[in-house]
């Protein structure tokens, strides 16, 4: 893992010492609050429904043990006792008191953690597979590079006012889990015919208001190139990003409407400028982030036979991935169980998961797009020792890419941006389906649930997304059918008229019926039957008094 | 034909915990909107949002509100108005935990 250098650790020091000041002169009243808001949320801070919220970076979803303790400490000493993990791989805390997040930054300063740039219209938090470094399809671990655009985005004198929020996720295997074209840009590790590694980059994706499947600008970048390449698309995109309608800024709307041809002639242009104004990156710079993601020293003893009862084996099927050494599993770690709010993970649950990092994963945890932990390397012999400290925690639920496995932002209960709520319609589906047997015969169904149109539930790419909006004073839910966020990426097509707060379960409970009864066997999912028969059959399923009028 | 005018409250959050409150006949603020003054007509809440406007040290994003009252008492109308009362529906946190 990463582990920061003296530079690293005195900027986010002496910016925690400005922060404290910044609050304490909000608090005499020497600045006000126009002044203070874009200072705050520089650093993180919101001011939501109920409450602040602090949203705190986990750089590329990793994090160690003494970090994900120190937020289980952060969670009881000045929040309620739980964290949120995010679609964007952070942490948020909902109940804050603005006097106390200079102390709370400083806590995060001890274990090399920050809230910096996960706000504002600047270049977020890198995003990145969270199965990096431990996945049996992977070409190469994206984390070097994620950190390496870390370090130049952290505090980019040019691009702190870029014309709207900017997102960058990586990967470094082709079986993509970082939604990747649905970012800002996109990158894609790649060998060219050569055998040598670069990157494959995509611009332009995003979901919101304007959904929109990156555009592949380049199909091989040499990695040596990666940052002036950066440079340049970010410098094409300040100064020829729309800033006259915060709803048309995105890059996104930049590429649509001067056209991938006209745009990358512009990125390469700057690109060849950059490349002889620019000093190329420190080699030592880069070795040393290189070697900070080192493969483990893995563990050699004998994988003993594995549990055959029915929970432990439902969840090793379910939650287990191939790992690239064979005598390891990649552990993905359900936040939730039937019922539960998608994300939410407790204190005590919080230092259950740090425990099983050190002692099982070599120290390491990572958080997914999809608000689940992840323990990235578990040797297959600990697996029943793991399952079963999971389990009596809370977080044994085998449920992982299944029906209840939802993705749901804070929507109306937390989010002063909300249009409706989002958590109570993750629960409800999940207790509506809550015998784990019907969700395994269901089999894979990515349900992403938005409050609003910004898309935080990234509900464009569900297989059945849903769109919270207030319709005249009263919540209603659009669904769409087709989403896809992996490597074939596809904007789901919305079904029809929205439904009321207490009709979309029984709407959800009719698509998945239609579902398994047009499904050709078990092996063929939602999103492949759907693709199969389109949308008809499933919207006859959805509005059956139209089919009735009809007739 | 003019939208028939809703009675109004001046909301906001507080600035050091961000709580929800409401402008009260004495020119403070309560955290309960039962204690809220409402403003009946269109000058009324417009000397409303100004008196309110005037606490920048002590809260954060003041608005009118619609409200319906009552038995003498404002209601909230929307939806979002109704949560801000209560706090969010997944954990007993918040202003519902507090009553």
């Amino acid at each position: 893992m990463y582990s920061y250098s003296n530079f690293d650790a005195d900027f986010v020091r002496s910016r925690v010492e400005e922060f404290k000041g910044q609050v304490a002169r909000r608090l005499d009243g020497s600045l006000t609050e126009d002044e203070f808001k874009p200072l705050r949320l520089m650093n993180g801070l919101y001011l939501q429904l109920h409450a602040y919220m602090l949203r705190v970076a986990i750089p590329y979803g990793t994090l160690n043990g003494a970090q994900m303790h120190q937020l289980a400490y952060i969670a009881d000493t000045w929040d309620k006792g739980y964290g949120h993990f995010t679609t964007r791989q952070n942490i948020q805390f909902n109940w804050p008191k603005l006097q106390d997040v200079p102390a709370i930054l400083d806590a995060l300063a001890d274990v090399s953690m920050h809230a910096i740039q996960t706000s504002g219209n600047c270049i977020r938090n890198v995003t990145a597979d969270h199965f990096a470094g431990a996945a049996a399809d992977e070409i190469e671990d994206p984390r070097p590079t994620a950190e390496l655009i870390r370090q130049w985005s952290t505090d980019h004198p040019e691009f702190a006012y870029l014309p709207r929020k900017f997102k960058v996720a990586v990967t470094g295997a082709p079986h993509d889990r970082a939604v990747t074209k649905a970012h800002d840009i996109g990158l894609r590790m790649v060998r060219n015919d050569a055998g040598e590694p670069g990157y494959e980059v995509v611009i332009g994706g995003g979901l919101g208001r304007t959904p929109m499947v990156g555009k592949v600008v380049r199909d091989f970048l040499p990695r040596a190139d990666l940052l002036a390449y950066l440079e340049a698309i970010l410098q094409v995109y300040n100064l020829s990003g729309r800033r006259d309608n915060k709803y048309k800024a995105r890059i996104k709307i930049l590429v649509h409407e001067t056209g991938l041809e006209e745009l990358k002639a512009k990125i390469e242009a700057v690109f060849a400028r950059n490349q002889t104004l620019l000093e190329p990156v420190d080699a030592g710079i880069v070795a040393r982030i290189a070697a900070d993601f080192a493969e483990p020293t893995w563990v050699r003893k004998p994988v003993v036979d594995l549990p055959t009862d029915v929970g432990f084996r439902a969840w090793f099927d379910t939650n287990t991935a191939a790992h690239k050494n064979p005598d390891y599993a990649i552990v993905t770690v359900s936040t939730k169980a039937i019922g539960a709010t998608p994300g939410d993970v407790t204190s005590a649950q919080m230092r259950v998961l740090a425990d099983l990092g050190e002692q099982y994963s070599h120290d390491e945890l990572r958080i997914s797009h999809e608000q689940n932990v992840i323990l990235p390397h578990v040797h297959k012999s600990d697996l029943p020792a793991v399952y079963a400290s999971l389990k009596a925690a809370g977080l044994g639920t085998s449920n992982i890419g299944l029906i209840s496995d939802i993705i749901a932002c804070p929507g109306m209960d937390y989010c002063a941006l909300a249009t409706a709520r989002s958590i109570p319609v993750a629960q409800e589906i999940s207790n509506a389906f809550e015998d784990l047997a019907v969700q395994h015969d269901i089999g894979e169904l990515k349900i992403k649930i938005s409050g609003c149109i910004n898309a935080c539930g990234h509900h464009h790419v569900g297989h059945i997304g849903i769109l919270g909006l207030d319709k005249a004073g009263v919540e209603s839910y659009q669904i769409t059918l087709g989403g896809d966020g992996t490597e074939t990426t596809t904007i789901g097509e919305r079904a029809g008229p929205g439904f009321a707060y207490d009709e979309i379960v029984p709407a959800v409970e009719r698509l998945v019926e239609a579902y398994l009864g047009l499904r050709e066997d078990e092996t063929e999912t939602f999103l492949a039957a759907y693709r199969r028969v389109g949308m008809a059959p499933f919207k006859s399923a959805l509005y059956p008094e139209v089919v009735a009028n009809a007739a | 034909m003019a939208r028939a005018f809703e009675p109004q409250v001046a909301t906001a959050n507080h600035l050091l915990d961000g709580d929800v409150v409401y402008f009260t006949e004495h020119g403070d603020w309560t955290r309960h909107l039962t204690e809220a003054v409402v403003a009946e007509t269109p000058d009324q809440a417009e000397t409303l949002l100004g008196a309110a406007s005037l606490f920048p040290q002590d809260v954060v994003g003041v608005y009118l509100a619609n409200v319906q009252v009552i038995d003498g008492k404002p209601e909230p109308s929307h939806f979002r108005e109704i949560f801000r009362t209560r706090g969010p529906s997944n954990y007993h946190h918040g202003k519902q935990a507090e009553a």
